[in-house]
């Protein structure tokens, strides 16, 4: 396994800039996600790692060799497609061992090598099964078997989970998740979807537009996201926006939103002239009859162990996450307030969040 | 708008039988959503209703009249696939109009004219009525397949898994709209979904359904608190009920006869405990929540924690369970002792 570096990289289609000046690192054995909608330059970033496209300008180094100019071939690396496709006359073992196969392995250690990634994916029961006759489950721990099998220096995920039901979809996540944990590849996964991200990465990358907003662990970009587009892409439901009377000026406590006065966490830096808008989260959102700050509700979806209550305010509709014992009717009148520690304040023009000083560990 | 009511449906496929027996009775203006994995039969069901496929045996009764045999257009209903099919050379505008365009409506340009601004404000696409059909973003191309469908006024919507296609953000305001606007509206809808989510969030009653059989109907509520059986409790709830055999945790609310404990992420109290019965195997970081993997005697169970908890990878804790559900050894529940 190795190291994946990105330095500068670059990537036009004639005028249309695919990917902008992007530079992070995948440390040996980390899940890097890069998350974003489609067409924000995630998918082609992982194809220029897999030397699938060439770069237009920058580097990317593989364990600490210049690869940015390899065919993809010599990369050593696996690339799982969106949609499987194994052989359908071949039972699991043969479609296992095809790429080794490929290579010339002698059959002995091909036997062993295809074992061992089947005991990996606990398909080992499997190995002399036809696969058409396979749940999808299985047929996609036969394709991860194919890709294990090689041993490469990484794996490179293009939406590998993307056209699955959700249920075998969500079994699949913690089976990569696992797999990861034992086999400690470094991977590169792409993916629009935030639960996913969120559930399998040690870090992620949010794309927007060719650019990576921000990088950092699923924790930091939940609780910390440094953009209004983060904060809004990362959460189900994502965070609410709710825009200040007055621009908030430097080291404020206070903001104040349809006439009501909400403590925030101290803000740290000088905000422009351009208007604030303050950033809450739903499981942040209380209901509280002594607030000043007043909606009516909406709609009410409930999930089970908690529930969304969609509340209109004046400043905006406000989605609070409550437990399930709140009965409340569309058009009930109620008041709201926040948690103060786990607030966030963005810059309505630029979408940046401002610098807040948290009474606690977080800075 | 009109009840619909099926009765001993019955639909194969050459031998595999897509729909078996099916009774169903949706009431005028209700939402059901028909939740089941692919292949469950949730799409054929609605293709019957519809009129798109003829029922092996059976009967499909729309507003107290039997229209088994009727062709589709004598049905009434309104069909939403779930990839938007528009015409590409129309407006928004007259993609929404062409249902009242048809010679057998008669309706009036001015008619039409309202009808059309009535329902683009609705499903909230009114800003674009001049645009082309090609030139609109996934999510607004839905919301006009949507808006055609309730132009027409049928009796009945199917909607086949209308939100599928796209991002989950969009999803999720379609969701509260699509359900805002049926209650509005007071349709009568059947909705198929493998989203549990979906269906949680805008039914009335939820029809659990698996390998052509309606196995359960009830409200949300009723499903996620009190399912009929383990698949059904396996069908509702993030992260995934917790299965595993009756005696493996201490705790209180087990019944006599349990062989099986379902137990969600609430039904289960975890503590830091050196001498404790589980180990924490993982600690996952969904942003508003933890998710806690845990392993008792090898048994792997997830629980719930707030994210401020502080375990992590190799804790020893202790671990029990408050009030599960309980199975008997065929896997239907059974009352807690």
């Amino acid at each position: 396994m190795a190291e994946i570096r990105i330095e500068k990289l670059r990537k036009e289609f004639g005028a249309f800039v695919a990917v902008q000046q992007s530079d992070f690192v995948v440390n040996d054995g980390e899940f890097l996600c890069l998350l974003g909608p489609s067409g924000c330059g995630k998918t082609t970033t992982l194809r220029m790692i897999a030397g699938l496209e060439l770069p237009s300008s920058g580097k990317i180094l593989l364990g600490g060799e210049d690869v940015t100019f390899n065919r993809a071939r010599d990369r050593d690396i696996a690339f799982v497609f969106q949609l499987f496709a194994l052989y359908p006359h071949m039972n699991v073992r043969k479609n296992i061992a095809f790429p080794l196969l490929a290579q010339g392995m002698p059959s002995g250690e091909i036997r062993q090598r295809v074992e061992e990634a089947a005991k990996l994916l606990r398909i080992d029961h499997l190995l002399d099964r036809s696969v058409s006759g396979l749940a999808g489950g299985d047929r996609q721990r036969v394709a991860l078997g194919r890709a294990i099998v090689r041993r490469p220096k990484c794996f490179l995920m293009d939406e590998p989970l993307g056209t699955l039901d959700a249920e075998l979809r969500d079994l699949m996540v913690h089976e990569l998740r696992e797999l990861h944990n034992r086999i400690h590849a470094t991977t590169v996964y792409v993916t629009h979807d935030q639960m996913e991200a969120m559930s399998m990465a040690d870090k992620i990358a949010v794309m927007n537009h060719g650019i990576i907003e921000q990088y950092g662990t699923p924790q930091e970009i939940y609780d910390r996201p440094a953009s209004m587009y983060v904060a809004d892409f990362i959460g189900s439901p994502p965070m609410n926006f709710l825009p200040t009377d007055q621009t908030a000026q430097g080291g404020a406590d206070k903001v104040v939103i349809d006439g009501a006065g909400v403590a925030i966490p101290r803000l740290d830096q000088l905000a422009g002239e351009g208007g604030t808008v303050l950033g809450v989260r739903p499981e942040h959102v209380r209901l509280d009859d002594n607030s000043r700050l007043r909606g009516s509700v909406y709609a009410t979806e409930y999930l089970g162990s908690t529930q969304i209550i969609a509340i209109d305010t004046k400043a905006g509709r406000v989605k609070a996450r409550t437990g399930v014992d709140v009965r409340l009717n569309p058009g009930a009148p109620v008041g709201i307030s926040f948690n103060t520690p786990k607030l966030s304040l963005f810059d309505k023009t630029s979408g940046r969040a401002f610098r807040l000083i948290k009474g606690g560990a977080h800075g | 708008m009109a009840d619909v009511r099926l009765s001993g449906l019955t639909k194969h496929f050459g031998d595999k039988a897509a729909v078996e027996g099916l009774e169903l009775e949706i009431h005028d203006g209700e939402f059901v959503v028909l939740l089941g994995p692919t292949g469950a039969g949730k799409t054929t069901t609605l293709r019957l209703i519809a009129g798109l496929e003829h029922p092996d045996a059976g009967t499909v009764s729309i507003a107290g009249s039997d229209a088994t045999k009727l062709p589709p257009a004598a049905r009434d209903v309104a069909f939403v696939f779930q990839q938007y099919s528009l015409y590409p050379h129309l407006s928004v505008f007259e993609n929404l109009a062409f249902p009242l365009r048809s010679p057998a409506r008669r309706m009036s340009e001015d008619q039409l004219r309202s009808k059309v601004a009535q329902i683009a404000k609705m499903v909230r696409i009114d800003h674009k009525l001049d645009s082309r059909a090609t030139k609109l973003s996934g999510g607004e191309m839905q919301r006009v397949a949507i808006g055609r469908a309730l132009v027409r006024d049928p009796s009945i919507y199917l909607m086949d898994e209308p939100l599928s296609s796209l991002d989950a953000k969009l999803r999720g305001d379609l969701r509260i709209e699509l359900k805002r606007i049926q209650s509005e509206l007071g349709s009568t809808t059947l909705y198929v979904t493998h989203d549990q989510i979906e269906a949680m969030t805008m039914a009335d009653r939820i029809g659990i359904m698996a390998d052509g059989k309606l196995i359960q109907i009830g409200t949300p509520r009723q499903i996620y608190t009190a399912p009929a059986n383990i698949h059904v409790a396996a069908r509702l709830g993030q992260p995934a009920i917790n299965l595993f055999a009756a005696d493996l945790l201490p705790g209180t609310g087990i019944a006599a006869g349990a062989k099986t404990v379902g137990a969600r992420t609430e039904h289960l109290l975890i503590a830091a405990a050196s001498s404790g019965n589980g180990k924490v195997e993982r600690v996952e970081h969904l942003g508003d929540q933890n998710h806690i993997h845990v392993s008792v005697n090898g048994q792997k169970l997830t629980v719930l924690a707030s994210p401020d908890n502080l375990f992590k990878a190799g804790d020893t804790i202790s671990i029990e369970v408050r009030d599960p559900l309980c199975f008997d050894a065929s896997g239907n529940r059974i009352a807690n002792g």
